[in-house]
């Protein structure tokens, strides 16, 4: 079972451990400028791509402005076509509705496709809790899975682990969930792969309840798309008798003509393929297979509520932000304390969650605003914007030191004449300014030189310079 | 053409010398330059830490100081940034004419050429919201490599961030040393004696480092360089 991220940090803490960290540093730096490469070559060739991630964020806007009048059409389309639709107010209810679900079948095990649904209600706990085994079957969650770790990235959970850390989760754990790996067990990518195949091969073939989530549910049809790189998810969705996909109501497209959009932008911007090799559609229950889809809502509709938080709903979860923030390159992923890192994550959950305690307050200022998030964003996702309206937001609560100190510096420069004593007095005492600075200042000093102020502020110079024009 | 220096509180502070070198060089353009005393900030520390009804009446002050002038010229690309990017979140139109100091040399007075001489090895960190807010783009490029005597060199991963962020710099100083930390190795990797900027900000954070580490690699704004001449070199 994978842990919770229950009781988490806040992000200076949480990041500074992780910035003493090595390996995980090397791991990540390696990892990330890899698919950022990647990603900036393929995207480099796709002459529209402006226009793309123009139409992306459009479409996603309309929608999300009609997002009432799409989802009833998807649930009449999946009914139609013989699924069945459950709604979920919260994270608790969509763990009901699933584990009744499971448990009319009777079975105490299920073959899992990778979700970030349900990672964000934490289903697997729910599920144990109920006595029914979760079985991750993409090979970062496996590897998360068996690891009893956490997951670090949206794409690629498992990105902090190198292929000898994943030799030896394998080697240790594999035979507590079933099929051991194999003796001798090296830690070459196609060996490990190999492992995994052969140790989820006898998963797929003995799993009757499978559980996935949906990168887009398209509502003309009814219709949810699943893009995925190793072909567990196919056999996860096709193979069990029961299937029960958990989806955010954010992830509708009205149609397929829409559909076409993301599948350009998507796979260019999460793994930098032109195209991902799966792509699993499926309309209500198919050939027999008992159908169910459990839309949730989980603080949704209080973000759409949000005139400017709203547009983190456009998120397709492609984890291009991740690649290429300069923050989530040295912090990692479980500094930001929930399923969802990284620069999205620093505005998702404080929104998903409210404002709700330390980490929530500290991540709208995990970011420096450098802004490489929003260049790369397929879908046009303002973050930095994001990011300052919810630091508006955070500093309204408590932050008493802080807010008084903010208002002495802007009493100070809101008058010029006291900026210039303030000028006048660091001048005079310029000999004796400090090489460590105190208090919250010393986190400067420990790193960097103190600069030390001139004998003469600029405007004093301005003021004593011969014949100016310039308006006294 | 009524040209006015808005110098930001930084450099009017602690880096004055960043002043007088735009005043130095726009003069030698031929420009006449005014500096109203009534300017103080642009409100952006304010800004980007949250403080939004703190940063308001600065926006408002440097509105009110700024109107009708043909151009105001800022010597940072952050606070520049700050006035045309962000005003208008909090209530306030910006004073049309705002320009970072290489945007208004190739744009406006369109010169690639100063005139100065710079006999240096350089590097150039193009800085965050220069290079995505403002897309200066090469604009700097394009004055630095009309500089006579100076050799310049590029420098590896120029794109990403120097991890300052003002407040940024203490709320995650850990993170902010790392990011600091690969920038710093950056410039030392490129044998430049010089980083060049146009954001004194950046600069306090990266060149505070490299004098920590007694690297003997200089610092120096844009406009410095620019300014400098075989009679008054910087």
């Amino acid at each position: 079972m994978s842990g919770t991220f229950v009781g988490m940090p806040a992000f200076p803490e949480a990041s500074s451990r992780a910035v003493d960290d090595a390996q995980l540093r090397y791991n990540l730096r390696k990892a990330t400028h890899t698919i950022r490469a990647r990603r900036a070559a393929v995207v480099g060739e796709q002459p529209d791509w402006a226009e793309l991630r123009a139409a992306g964020a459009a479409i996603k806007d309309r929608t999300l402005r009609h997002l009432d009048v799409y989802l009833e059409r998807l649930e009449s389309a999946v009914t139609a076509a013989g699924g069945h639709v459950h709604w979920a107010e919260d994270a608790a209810e969509a763990n009901r509705i699933i584990v009744d679900l499971v448990k009319a079948t009777g079975e105490t095990e299920v073959v899992k496709v990778k979700s970030m649904a349900t990672q964000e209600i934490e289903l697997n706990s729910a599920l144990a809790a109920a006595g029914i085994r979760a079985y991750e079957t993409d090979l970062a969650e496996l590897i998360v899975q068996l690891g009893d770790d956490l997951p670090s990235h949206i794409l690629v959970p498992a990105i902090h682990r190198n292929r000898a850390e994943i030799r030896e989760i394998f080697t240790g754990r594999m035979a507590a969930w079933g099929r051991p790996a194999p003796e001798n067990l090296e830690d070459d990518p196609r060996a490990l792969a190999e492992a995994a195949r052969l140790h989820l091969r006898e998963r797929f073939l003995s799993a009757k309840v499978g559980i996935s989530g949906a990168n887009f549910a398209v509502a003309e049809t009814g219709t949810l798309v699943v893009l995925e790189s190793e072909g567990n998810g196919r056999m996860c969705l096709t193979l069990p008798e029961t299937l029960i996909s958990v989806v955010g109501i954010e992830k509708i497209v009205p149609t397929w003509r829409d559909l076409e959009v993301f599948m350009q932008l998507l796979p260019r911007s999460s793994t930098g393929e032109r195209m991902n090799p799966y792509t699993s559609t499926w309309t209500g229950a198919t050939e027999g297979q008992d159908f169910h889809l459990v839309l949730v809502d989980n603080g949704r509709t209080s973000v759409l509520a949000d005139r400017v938080g709203r547009q983190a709903l456009r998120c397709i979860r492609c984890s291009a932000c991740l690649n290429v923030c300069p923050v989530y390159e040295r912090a990692g992923g479980h500094a930001y304390g929930s399923v969802y890192p990284g620069p999205i994550g620093a505005i998702l959950t404080p929104q998903l969650h409210g404002i709700a305690g330390p980490l929530e307050e500290s991540l709208p200022y995990a970011s420096t605003l450098c802004g490489a998030c929003y260049e790369v964003c397929p879908v046009a996702i303002d973050i930095p914007e994001v990011l300052l309206d919810l630091r508006a937001k955070v500093v309204t609560k408590g932050h008493r030191g802080e807010r008084l100190a903010m208002g002495a510096a802007r009493r100070v420069l809101d008058n010029p004449k006291w900026l210039a004593m303030a000028q006048r007095s660091a001048g005079r005492l310029r000999r004796w300014a400090p090489r460590r600075l105190p208090g919250p200042l010393s986190a400067w000093s420990d790193t960097r030189e103190v600069p030390v102020p001139p004998r003469e502020s600029f405007r004093d110079w301005w003021v004593r310079r011969p014949n100016q024009e310039g308006d006294r | 053409m009524r040209v006015a220096l808005f110098v930001t509180c930084v450099n009017d502070t602690l880096f004055p010398g960043t002043g007088r070198a735009t005043v130095r060089l726009l003069e030698r353009l031929g420009c006449t330059v005014e500096f109203p005393l009534e300017q103080t900030c642009c409100g952006q520390m304010h800004f980007n830490t949250g403080y939004r009804d703190d940063a308001r009446p600065l926006a408002r002050r440097f509105t009110a100081v700024f109107d009708g002038y043909d151009a105001v010229v800022v010597p940072s690309g952050s606070c520049a940034a700050m006035v045309r990017e962000w005003y208008p979140s909090l209530g306030v139109e910006p004073p049309a004419g705002v320009y970072e100091l290489s945007e208004f040399l190739v744009d406006v007075l369109k010169v690639t050429d100063v005139g100065a001489y710079f006999p240096h090895t350089v590097t150039y960190h193009p800085t965050c919201h220069s290079l995505r807010s403002l897309k200066v783009g090469s604009r700097p490029f394009d004055l630095l490599s009309q500089v006579r005597g100076l050799t310049l060199v590029p420098l590896g991963g120029a794109d990403e961030c120097c991890g300052f962020g003002g407040t940024f710099s203490l709320k995650n100083s850990a993170v902010s040393a790392a990011m600091c930390a690969d920038k710093v190795r950056g410039v030392l990797d490129t044998g430049a004696e010089v980083l060049c900027a146009a954001d004194n900000s950046c600069l306090m954070h990266i060149g505070g480092s490299l004098a920590r580490q007694r690297t003997g690699v200089r610092v120096v704004h844009l406009a410095e360089i620019l300014a400098s001449t075989e009679e008054d070199p910087a």
